[in-house]
């Protein structure tokens, strides 16, 4: 008796709210001079600050106060002249001082804007997510749990803390409501996600990569009746940690809310927890009673005033828009909405762009990538820039096919070895003998030998029957495994059986 | 002036994470009574036109440079450690939610 | 030996007549010998005091240039951390813990060659004014052992009274260097909010908490001073701006033309009437010297006790936190399948003292959602109040003053059972803390009453904490040769002395 989603529509419209988390990727930590690297052995980057210890203090990262504002611009936001850190007061094992610091009712960058475009019945449609806040705060550490079920809380005989990522800066950027996105909502949802994740690298404050964490989302969504003004209850997703989860976690919490409405049950304000396997969310542990979080100004740390000169010298630093880029670049390169669009979704801009500034053709550089590049990747389940193929690899492939020094087909070898580790695509060709034939001669009595097998398609090609020349080129290019120029066989053969050969 | 039941003061017990006794609770419950008619004169000025200093300090902007500096040992960090493993801190189990 | 001045012991090592180790041996030597009747220690470091000691003699011996209290002992706070020795802030739940590092405050210690003898007892985590709330048991007063020494750093101004330590520091939150100093008839500086480094202070109330000098008299206080202040990086909070002239004002001590504020609301009812003659005599003294003495209102400071009652609670609930059970100190109740939060929440209850306890609870209650504007926001208000109120009186005076305490050392136990009744000794202290300035205790005699210690406050604007100095060291010269001697000379002789 499950609800279809078209169901759902019919009846319902969807509330979004989004909260992303974002790890910047400064050198040191948010508020103590810890290294931030990535996957540390446990507890190698601590210090007093970061685990709480008695009498250690905090001092601000400038660099993550830079970070945040120049993110407040790129998302439109007003940054505020005067904001303060506070304290989050609770009590969790992963927090070492039991409260974090954040930011409260004095935000850095407030009253933004994003405009996410998506693909609707109607064509291209521009949705403008609103953004309330952009703050700083710092990250938790990791718990691992043992015993019991596998890395669950629930039935673990106890934890295993490390630290290295507690104190880590994050930037939180919470939307205002999203109402209006009707059938559309979880695919908003997605490309706002994507579309932040866009901006914060051409900004290089984080290297946003959802499956290392270093970018988070929590899908806030209520569902109201079509028509009604008061909004209803929500639940929030957390632990939504892919492009795919976004648009999977808020489609399905959409589903599950309409059916518990339909039935006439209550949605009940919680956490869920969202599972990447089953793409259903499950309810987290429900508090007895509300956490009160007691925030008040952090007395350790002193108050952040930008001053309009510190604003306009980070603004002069914004890198183009992506929204502009990718406008520019699909001029610029002549592409289609529907070849841009994969190439967006396949996230190979960067990469077919970086192609392009080492000289090699836009079109050819996006057909490799998302041609054999992209089956060879889906192929070991990887991303295209996961591979070791480079674009530096691609633009010497894309070269030497247009010098006629490799086919096509002999280019697809080259890309498959030098994906598979066998070296740079010329050490590839050296190594696996790859060369197009262009000893005349040789080609010749490949012809030959291809008549001979074939007299009667030859006849064909003598009364002028041309389009049966390509069962002999194929039969030429198989004797020469490849190595011949098609074009050039073409050429020679009919020349021989006396045809023009334009 | 309201005044704090035992179970006002269990609440706050909780939030504050001490598992307190009930003759605790009750002592404590009639304390806070006085302690809070006698703190709760700063209402008596504090009108809304007066702006809140939550800090002595005239300060701005106290920031340091995004420089890493050598860390702790792993074996500092978890030389007061009630308990460890592997590199860790090891802790009870948590009944919280998953983070 | 150990009964002069540091700035004596200095001169003495520069001498030739005594060096860092027989200085440090004869003051590890008078701790064994009397801290059973004043328990003035938590822990005696001798081992590192005797290095520390030889490392100052023999760099002394190689003729490089050293510091003015170089080679000089110290008994430092146990509130604040030092590498590899036990700091326990005066509580259970910090028994055992040896902090992986320095604080600030001991790092200058260490570079300048002074001596630390060891970690002073204080009513735990730095509440209360008695030091009664120790965990470890309360410390006496060297001048009478059935009373308090003050608090909350009781054990630091006890060890110089007794003659275990010519020097200490202690820490200031409402009063906590300044009250046990009066009580012990020593002197105590806490410096303007930001001129100390708090990094690696045990925070008991972050926006007040500052630490400071302890001696017995106004020089060595000076001098120490001098080693402790200074802009650390470490500390958001510290004041990037050059160290006050301390020295060279407590060795003029000259008030001649300055302007003495007395604090109309800081006298009067509450105090002891031998606390008030020693103050009218201390302003006659001053106005011998030169100083003009004028009378300046701070009408919003009779609120200022019960603002700190809100402030400080409500930053303690919060900064006490962190222990938790989890990375450091004592974990009780870790038994087959209890959870974190039940072991957090049962080593909290029997690691914190009743009046932590009772601190917790109350900042918790003023932070809660419906309470927060009624309780903290309009305590933070009354805390502009008084910064107006200082501003204006200032206007009028280069310094003002008050009696320290209203009231000399009472008996050990007589005011534990009465919150309240034990707040108001910090009724004239609290005031400096809410407004980040300077505040300082100078002994100005007995109450004839019942033959104890007085003391007599100093309160300078923000960095400007020399004037403390001006004064103090003003109105120490005027009573020393009032009294021939220093006022420690009379102090009883505790029976291990003898």
């Amino acid at each position: 008796m499950s609800l279809t989603y078209d169901d759902v529509i019919a009846k319902y419209e969807p509330v979004l709210g989004l909260e992303v988390h974002v790890e910047l990727n400064t050198n040191s930590k948010m508020f103590c001079s810890c290294a931030t690297v990535f996957g540390g052995e446990p507890n190698t980057q601590t210090c007093p600050v970061c685990l709480g210890m008695p009498g250690a203090l905090p001092v601000v990262n400038e660099k993550a106060i830079e970070s945040t504002i120049l993110i407040g611009l790129a998302l439109n936001c007003s940054i505020a002249p005067f904001s303060r850190f506070s304290r989050k007061n609770y009590f969790y094992p992963d927090m070492p001082k039991n409260f974090q610091i954040s930011q409260y009712d004095e935000p850095i960058c407030v009253n933004g804007y994003v405009d996410v475009e998506i693909e609707t019945d109607e064509g291209q449609k521009t949705f403008r997510v609103e953004i309330e806040r952009v703050h700083m705060e710092e990250d938790t550490g990791k718990s691992l749990h043992v015993g019991g079920a596998t890395g669950r809380i629930h039935g673990a005989d106890y934890s295993l803390l490390d630290y290295n990522r507690a104190g880590i800066p994050l930037v939180e950027i919470v939307t205002k409501i999203v109402p209006g996105t009707g059938r559309y909502a979880p695919e908003v949802a997605k490309a706002y996600v994507a579309e932040l994740r866009d901006i914060l690298r051409s900004l290089g404050v984080s290297d946003v990569r959802m499956e290392q964490g270093s970018l988070r989302c929590d899908a806030n969504v209520s569902l109201r009746l079509i028509g009604a003004t008061t909004l209803g209850t929500r639940s929030e997703t957390k632990n939504v940690n892919s492009l795919r989860s976004v648009e999977r976690a808020v489609r399905g919490e959409m589903i599950r809310h309409a059916e518990r409405l339909n039935n006439g049950d209550r949605v009940v304000q919680e956490t869920r927890h969202f599972q990447e396997d089953t793409g259903l969310t499950r309810s987290g542990r429900s508090k007895e009673q509300a956490e009160d979080y007691r925030y008040f100004p952090e007395p350790d740390l002193v108050p952040v005033a930008p001053d309009a000169a510190w604003i306009e010298k980070l603004r002069a630093t914004l890198p183009e828009q992506p929204t502009l880029r990718r406008k520019r670049l699909q001029i610029e390169w002549a592409v289609p909405d529907k070849e841009m669009n994969a190439m967006i979704n396949a996230d190979a801009l960067d990469i077919v762009e970086a192609t392009v500034k080492l000289g090699a053709d836009p079109t050819r550089a996006r057909g490799w990538w998302l041609g054999e590049i992209s089956r060879i990747a889906n192929e070991k389940a990887v991303a295209v820039t996961e591979l070791t193929i480079t674009p530096n690899d691609v633009a010497q492939i894309v070269a030497l096919v247009a010098q006629g020094e490799l086919t096509d087909k002999l280019a697809r070898q080259v890309v498959e070895g030098v994906i598979a580790g066998e070296g740079s695509p010329q050490q590839v060709i050296d190594a696996r003998g790859l060369k197009v034939v262009s000893d005349e001669s040789a080609l010749m009595a490949a012809i030959e030998r291809a008549i001979a097998a074939q007299p009667e398609t030859a006849e064909k090609i003598r009364n002028g029957h041309i389009p049966a020349a390509g069962a002999l080129i194929g039969a030429v290019m198989k004797d020469t495994k490849g190595q011949a120029d098609a074009a050039r066989v073409r050429e020679l053969l009919l020349a021989h059986l006396g045809q023009p050969t334009t | 002036m309201s005044s704090l039941s035992r179970a006002d003061v269990a609440n706050l017990a909780r939030l504050a994470r001490i598992d307190m006794t009930d003759q605790e609770l009750d002592s404590l419950a009639t304390e806070m009574d006085v302690i809070l008619g006698a703190v709760a004169r700063v209402q008596e000025v504090a009108t809304p036109d007066i702006a809140p200093t939550s800090h002595p300090l005239p300060l701005r902007n106290v920031t340091r440079p995004d420089v890493v500096e050598p860390s702790l040992t792993p074996e500092e960090a978890l030389s007061g450690a009630p308990a460890s493993e592997d590199q860790r801190f090891r802790v009870p189990q948590i009944l919280g939610e998953e983070a | 030996m150990i009964t002069r001045s540091a700035h004596e012991m200095s001169s003495a090592m520069v001498s030739g007549e005594i060096t860092s180790q027989e200085l440090t041996k004869k003051h590890l030597e008078r701790i064994s010998a009397v801290d059973k009747e004043v328990h003035a220690f938590l822990h005696v470091d001798t081992e590192g005091a005797m290095s520390q000691a030889k490392a100052v003699d023999d760099a002394r011996a190689r003729g490089e240039k050293l510091g003015p209290l170089a080679g000089v002992p110290l008994a430092l706070k146990d509130v604040l951390v030092q590498k590899g020795i036990p700091t326990t802030c005066g509580s259970k739940i910090l028994e055992g813990w040896r902090p992986p590092y320095d604080a600030t405050v001991v790092t200058r210690l260490k570079n300048a060659g002074v001596v630390i003898l060891g970690k002073t007892n204080m009513d735990e985590f730095a509440m209360g004014s008695s030091t009664e709330n120790s965990a470890y048991g309360p410390t006496h007063n060297p001048w009478d052992l059935s009373r308090i020494p003050g608090g909350s750093g009781g054990g630091s101004s006890a060890s110089l009274a007794a003659f275990q330590a010519p020097l200490a520091i202690g820490t200031d939150t409402g009063g906590s260097i300044r009250q046990p100093a009066a009580v012990t008839g020593t002197v105590g500086v806490k410096p303007t909010y930001g001129g100390v480094s708090r990094y690696g202070l045990v925070a008991f109330s972050s926006s007040l908490d500052q630490a400071g000098p302890c001696a017995r008299t106004v020089l060595d206080a000076a001098l120490l001073h001098g080693v402790i202040a200074g802009h650390d990086p470490k500390d958001a909070t510290s004041i990037d701006s050059p160290v006050p002239q301390v020295v060279a004002a407590a060795r003029s001590g000259d008030v001649k033309g300055m302007k003495i504020g007395v604090v109309k609301e800081l006298n009067g009812d509450g105090y002891q009437a031998g606390v008030r003659s020693r103050f009218e005599e201390s302003l006659e003294h001053l106005a011998k010297a030169g100083a003009e003495i004028v009378e300046v209102s701070c009408p919003n400071f009779e609120y200022a006790l019960a603002a700190y009652y809100l402030i400080a609670p409500s930053e303690c609930s919060s900064n006490l936190a962190r222990f938790d059970a989890m990375r450091y100190g004592l974990r009780v109740g870790d038994s087959d399948g209890a959870s974190a939060e039940s072991v957090m929440n049962f080593t909290r209850e029997v690691g914190f003292g009743r009046e932590v306890k009772r601190r917790i609870i109350l900042g918790t209650y003023a932070l809660s959602s419906g309470y927060f504007d009624a309780y903290y926001g309009s305590a933070q208000k009354v805390r502009t109040l008084i910064m107006q109120d200082f501003t204006n009186a200032f206007t009028k005076a280069d310094v003002l003053v008050s009696p320290t305490s209203p009231t000399t050392a009472f008996k050990i136990g007589e005011k534990a059972n009465d919150p309240l009744a034990m707040y108001l000794n910090d009724i004239a202290t609290i005031p400096v803390n809410m407004a980040g300035i300077g505040g300082m205790s100078v002994p100005n005699g007995l109450a004839p009453e019942d033959n104890l210690p007085v003391g007599f406050q100093i309160m300078a604007p923000a960095m400007q904490d020399q004037r403390m100095y001006s004064v103090g060291a003003s109105l120490e010269a005027s009573l020393l040769s009032q009294w021939g001697a220093p006022l420690l000379s009379k102090i009883p002789a505790l029976a291990g002395s003898k």
